[in-house]
């Protein structure tokens, strides 16, 4: 809670909408509404079926009562104020909600919040350490790897963990060799976008996301060799 | 979604007393279908027991060279694990073609096998179905069936099982382990599931109260040759229009021995064994397998918008029987 009032506080997007709309003059309406809803939160918290729940963001413990239908995105978005990690379709289907537990990337509109405890869990806005970003922060601006951004925040969660797997070795399905995952260095193009496709992008800015990948991979520029290593079986069929 | 209590087990035998106990509550693991589901009102449960964090996490090697496989292992586990990888390739190709890595990270071998179908008509609640309501009918019988069984489906259902990972699974003749009120009992895989026949809202052979502990998977020693070959509208992170599990073992250049799994067929993962023993003995080459495949489609009954799928699955039948027969790899 304490998370949300600071982002609030600052001159984020929603504070900016909040002064628009009070400068507009047409936010007579706006303040009752903000009551209301602060109202449904304090009557939310002492309804029953409630239960309190600790988790760990981004290295802090945070406790939250919450009903134990709260799926772990709403928990973070409405009740922490970490609004990086995005609603998009809500059903593990576009992964803008993605989100690292455990050091693994999963849905967070997929998981119950009441079922987090005990897990380290890291959001978009705990990648960058204070001022430096993370590789991969850096490498989706210099490769462009976004255009209207709301699926950026997933989309790097998933870099960042696709990075972690290819190091400890988990194949892709289409990995040619299962007993020989590709490193670093020779991840292809083709690796990369199995790899990220439950991630969606509907501005298309995939090219400069898997270039982003491929900058952070350690590859110097996209290598046409890459390509090669997906081998296309042999046509038999005759 | 409706809101439930939530209760976490500590054993096996505290998670089954639960479920005995209150015939409204659902098991939960890793969540991925039946959250989704608890959204859009497809279960109401009074109760989610959250069995995630029992002692069902191990990949052990059996005795007669098999392996036992926990319920809770993750799909990314299984895929990544080292005895999984070299005996039976074939199960790690169908994992890996399945859902995301987001999804696989959480999903369970056992919540795996109980994956409800995605037919739009069952999950738009505004529809009919009979598998959420029986005799309420089928839309999908005469409605947009592209997707849906051309095998083993009734006039009461004509849904599809979604899952890969099954598919490799039935090929493989696994056995799944459960625990229930009655005790422990092993069920072979092509049992496990249901033909919607007049009970389309039952997937499953599981009683009521019975929780999946573990699936075992027999020594196949020509499992390392298998391949999965998945047909989809895009080439990842969609269900199988078609798919097939092949596995083939030669004696010089005849058959000795074959195992043929379909997904995206039927209402679960479909055994074409007349195909099977009809392969056995005979020269591996595309005329064989042209047959095995008619075989295997013989029964085929398409509705409206999917005949397409009796050709895509004869055609997908014959390149898994000739990748495997070379060797297996990717598809």
């Amino acid at each position: 809670m304490e998370h949300g009032k600071k982002g609030r506080g600052k001159t984020s997007r929603r504070g900016f909408l909040g002064q628009a709309l009070t400068v507009a003059g047409t936010a007579i309406a706006a303040p009752s509404l903000l009551n209301q809803s602060s109202n449904a939160k304090d009557n939310l918290e002492t309804a029953e079926g409630n239960m309190k729940v600790t988790l760990n963001v981004n290295g802090k413990q945070q406790s939250l009562t919450i009903e134990p239908r709260v799926t772990l995105l709403d928990a973070l978005r409405d009740r922490l104020g970490l609004v990086g990690s995005k609603k998009g379709c809500d059903h593990g289907q576009c992964g803008a909600c993605t989100v690292l537990v455990d050091g693994e990337r999963v849905y967070s509109c997929l998981a119950l919040a009441v079922m987090q405890e005990d897990k380290e869990i890291v959001t978009i806005e705990g990648l960058a350490k204070g001022d430096t970003l993370h590789p991969l922060q850096t490498a989706f601006i210099e490769n462009d790897g976004f255009q209207c951004g709301y699926c950026t925040p997933g989309q790097i969660c998933a870099s960042v963990a696709l990075l972690d797997e290819i190091k400890r070795g988990c194949a892709s399905v289409v990995t040619p060799d299962l007993t020989r995952p590709p490193q670093l260095a020779e991840l292809s193009e083709a690796e990369i976008k199995e790899r990220l496709s439950g991630n969606l992008c509907r501005c298309s800015a995939y090219n400069g996301i898997v270039a982003a990948v491929q900058q952070a991979a350690g590859q110097k520029a996209p290598s046409p060799l890459a390509d090669l290593m997906l081998s296309e079986p042999e046509e038999t069929l005759t | 979604m409706k809101n439930f209590t939530y209760t976490r087990a500590t054993s096996v035998k505290e998670a089954v007393q639960k479920a005995t106990a209150d015939n409204q509550a659902i098991f939960i693991a890793g969540g991925t279908n039946l959250i989704d589901r608890l959204k859009v009102f497809l279960d109401e449960p009074s109760q989610l027991i959250d069995i995630s964090r029992l002692e069902m996490k191990r990949i052990e090697r059996l005795s007669n060279g098999g392996l036992r496989i926990g319920a809770l292992v993750s799909n990314t586990a299984v895929a990544d694990n080292a005895d999984v990888r070299r005996d039976y390739p074939i199960l790690v190709r169908a994992i890996l073609s399945g859902a995301s890595q987001q999804i696989r990270n959480v999903a369970t071998v056992g919540g795996n096998l109980l994956q409800r179908t995605r037919c739009p008509y069952y999950y738009d609640t505004a529809f009919p179905c009979n598998k959420r309501q029986p005799g309420q009918g089928c839309p999908a019988a005469t409605g947009i069936n592209r997707m849906h069984a051309i095998l083993g489906a009734s006039d009461q259902c004509v849904a599809v099982n979604p899952s890969d990972m099954n598919v490799a699974l039935a090929a493989l003749d696994a056995v799944v382990e459960v625990a229930g009120p009655k005790g422990q009992r092993q069920i072979p895989f092509i049992e496990f599931h249901r033909l919607p026949g007049n009970t389309p809202q039952r997937d499953t052979n599981l009683e009521p109260g019975e929780l999946i502990t573990s699936v075992i998977l027999p020594p196949v020693s020509f499992a390392k040759s298998g391949v999965y070959l998945k047909l989809r509208d895009r080439t990842s992170y969609a269900f199988a229009l078609v798919s097939v599990a092949a596995a083939v073992e030669l004696a010089g250049d005849r058959i000795k021995n074959v195992r043929l799994a379909m997904g995206g067929l039927a209402h679960k993962p479909w055994r074409p064994t007349e195909a099977e023993k009809f392969l056995i003995g005979k020269p591996a080459d595309s005329s064989t397998f042209q047959q095995a495949a008619e075989i295997a489609l013989q029964q085929a009954k398409p509705l409206s918008h999917n005949a397409y799928k009796v050709e895509l699955a004869k055609r997908a039948i014959r390149r898994a029987l000739t990748v495997s027969s070379k060797g297996g790899g990717v598809v």
